[in-house]
């Protein structure tokens, strides 16, 4: 992976002088909390409803088993023992005190990390498909091009105050693992028919108050010219994004109010402009960026035992079904450590978990660790022998839950358990979810299903693009839930429509497992996935599992 | 007609700590919404809200809807119940602190 150079280490190093030396004079009063915000916001520093919350990026979900070490040492020292992974690839620390976030940052730092940019009105962490550079289906790894607009977007003189924040993800694969229609900028890798690789450009999709699937902006963007085609994106936001409105300031509603052709030529116009100031300095760079990300020397070993020990013991046979994912090299599989055990929070590892995780990657997985927007922790490398012993290995952690793209694999966001602009609780909905269908026995039977769950309006856990989704909010001084269904957030995705009105925090359990036994009862047969049937049968079975009291009404 | 007044506390944030705290009617902040004053008439909740913003210890002062209780103020709304007890996924925050109330 990607090493900091001199520049980049001394940069972040100057960045948390800085910002050590901006809590000083907070702490003292030579600033006032207006006056500190914007500070400590570009610094990835939040105040939620119990503590501070740091919020450190992990770019494009990589990180290596010295930075994840790093963390559980920062989980110990200043927190409460562990991390939450969030839905941005990044981790949050839930309780640092303000007067030691100067010292997290300087830890950080040591280990090549930082929370620039993980906040504010800026170009936030450029995520990328978490099974980037191992997927069986990828074109190329998309990391080195994610890491070039990570250098060009931290702390771009023009791009510092945007009218909104500005999300960008990132694909190498045709199928879409990071929802890149749901972001301000998705580039999905693609060929063109001479074969080359390049990426299809989507602008102006997004989730929050306002859900827009983002809309090709270019089908064929030659992979030399990524680097001034965004920027012309960027900088035609910057000068048409609405200010005047914090809700209507997003790039979506830029392309909604300006049109998808007036929004295109604009770009384009801008692109020809920036495309000859950039001299192919960005291409170097580029070069030199893809060097550091080489594919591990995978190895050759006798793939025999791993056959054996798949028919012969079931509980590794049902984790191997779940937790495995198609690797390029056919001795290899991908591994997805799944945070969701039942009950637990998603997306929470503790320090213990965290140590076990980078030891494991050593032993296993040519030391490469992934985070996942859906919560979860990948070994990206593991050959078919190792597997039996690295499943051994996690038994017992806490980390060997059998559920991968199963109801209980579930994204919430934090919620009213931490976040300050909250309106209800995520996270205990999601432990209740979890724990019913575990207790159910049902989840295997029920197959591969997506439930997000959202704690307000600003979509934090992609509620609009889960199969199921859930928005939590807050109705006359109670947490009411609303379910939307059949969203998507593939290269097939689509909005989830909303079901009726929402129920209460004790109804929304038993709401989803009608909705569920509706399902079951009304699949063609088990390889019908609960999305294929929504979209056969429409929304009308599953409403009138969810309110069968207004088929009564209607029928009396 | 605007809306009859509604008896409230004043919460904020600690500057280092970032926790929860309450302003008392000695001038003092509290861990605990018990021993909060409370507000009953609105010219006054405003005058107190001004200190608060004046208070170098306290983060985003505000007013939140409280009723008198048994042995103090309790909180109206779930959002401030939540915030005087701490998370519900873990026993973390006011819930375990050794003098919660």
């Amino acid at each position: 992976m990607y090493n900091y150079t001199d520049f980049d280490a001394h940069f972040v190093r100057a960045r948390t002088a800085q910002f050590a030396a901006q809590v000083e004079r907070r702490i003292s009063g030579a600033l006032t909390e207006d006056e500190f915000k914007p500070f400590r916001l570009m610094n990835g520093v939040y105040l939620q409803l119990h503590a501070y919350m740091l919020r450190v990026a992990i770019p494009y979900g990589t990180i290596n088993p010295r930075q994840m070490r790093a963390l559980a040492q920062i989980a110990d020292t200043y927190d409460k023992g562990y991390g939450h992974f969030t839905t941005r690839q990044n981790i949050q620390f839930n309780w640092p005190k303000l007067t030691d976030i100067p010292a997290i940052l300087s830890d950080l730092a040591d280990v090549g990390m930082h929370a620039i940019q993980t906040s504010g009105n800026t170009i936030r962490n450029v995520t990328a498909d978490h099974f980037a550079g191992a997927a069986a289906d990828e074109i190329e790894d998309p990391r080195p091009v994610a890491e070039l607009l990570r250098q060009w977007s931290t702390d771009h003189p023009e791009f510092q105050f945007l009218p909104r924040k500005f999300k960008i993800a990132i694909t190498g694969a045709p199928n879409d693992r990071a929802v890149t229609r749901a972001h301000d900028i998705g580039l999905r890798m693609v060929r063109n028919a001479a074969g080359a690789p390049g990426f299809e450009v989507i602008v102006g999709g997004g989730l929050g108050r306002t859900p827009i699937i983002g809309a090709t902006v270019r089908d064929f963007l030659p992979k030399a010219d990524l680097l001034p085609y965004v920027e012309a994106v960027l900088s035609v936001y910057n000068m048409l994004g609405r200010r005047d409105n914090k809700y209507k300031a997003r790039i979506k509603i830029t392309l909604h109010e300006t049109g998808k052709e007036e929004l295109s030529r604009l770009i384009e116009a801008r692109f020809v402009e920036l495309r000859a100031q950039f001299g192919g300095n960005d291409q170097a760079l580029l070069a030199q960026i893809e060097a550091a990300f080489s594919a591990p020397d995978l190895r050759r070993a006798d793939t025999a035992a791993y056959g054996a020990f798949y028919k012969a013991d079931p509980v590794f046979r049902s984790w191997a079904d779940t937790n495995l994912a198609a690797h390029r090299d056919p001795d290899y599989r991908i591994v997805t450590i799944s945070l969701k055990k039942h009950g637990d929070t998603p997306g929470d590892a503790t320090s213990a978990q965290m140590r076990l995780i980078a030891d494991l990657s050593e032993r296993f997985g040519h030391s490469e660790i992934r985070i996942s927007h859906e919560q979860n922790v990948i070994l990206p490398h593991v050959h078919l022998s190792d597997l039996p012993g690295l499943h051994a290995a996690l038994r017992g952690s806490g980390l060997e839950t059998a559920n991968v793209g199963l109801i209980s694999d579930i994204i919430a966001c934090p919620g009213m358990d931490y976040c300050a602009l909250a309106t209800a609780r995520s996270i205990p909905v999601a432990q209740q979810i979890a724990t019913r269908f575990e207790e159910l026995k049902l989840e295997h039977d029920i197959g591969p299903l997506k439930i997000k769950i959202s704690g307000c309006i600003n979509a934090c856990g992609h509620h609009h693009v889960g199969h199921i989704g859930i928005l939590g909010l807050d109705r006359a001084g109670v947490e009411n839930y609303q379910i939307t269904l059949g969203g998507d957030g593939t290269e097939t995705a689509v909005i989830g429509e909303r079901a009726g009105p929402g129920f209460a925090y004790d109804e929304i359990v038993p709401a989803i497992e009608r909705l569920i036994a509706a399902y079951l009862k009304q699949r063609e047969n088990a390889a019908e996935t609960f999305l294929q049937a929504y979209r056969r049968l429409g929304l009308g079975p599953f409403k009138a599992a969810l309110y069968p009291d207004e088929g009564k009404r209607n029928a009396a | 007609m605007s809306r009859a007044f509604t008896a409230k506390i004043i919460t904020a944030n600690d500057l280092l700590a970032g926790d929860v705290i309450y302003l008392t009617a000695d001038d003092q902040w509290s861990r605990h919404h018990a021993e909060a004053e409370l507000i009953e008439d609105e010219a006054h909740a405003q005058l107190r809200l001004l200190d608060a913003a004046r208070a170098k210890s306290a983060v985003g002062a505000y007013l939140a809807d409280a009723r008198k209780g048994q042995n103090g103020p309790e909180p109206v709304h779930f959002r401030e119940a939540f915030r005087m007890r701490g998370p519900s996924n873990y026993a973390h925050g006011k819930q375990v602190e050794p003098d919660h109330v």
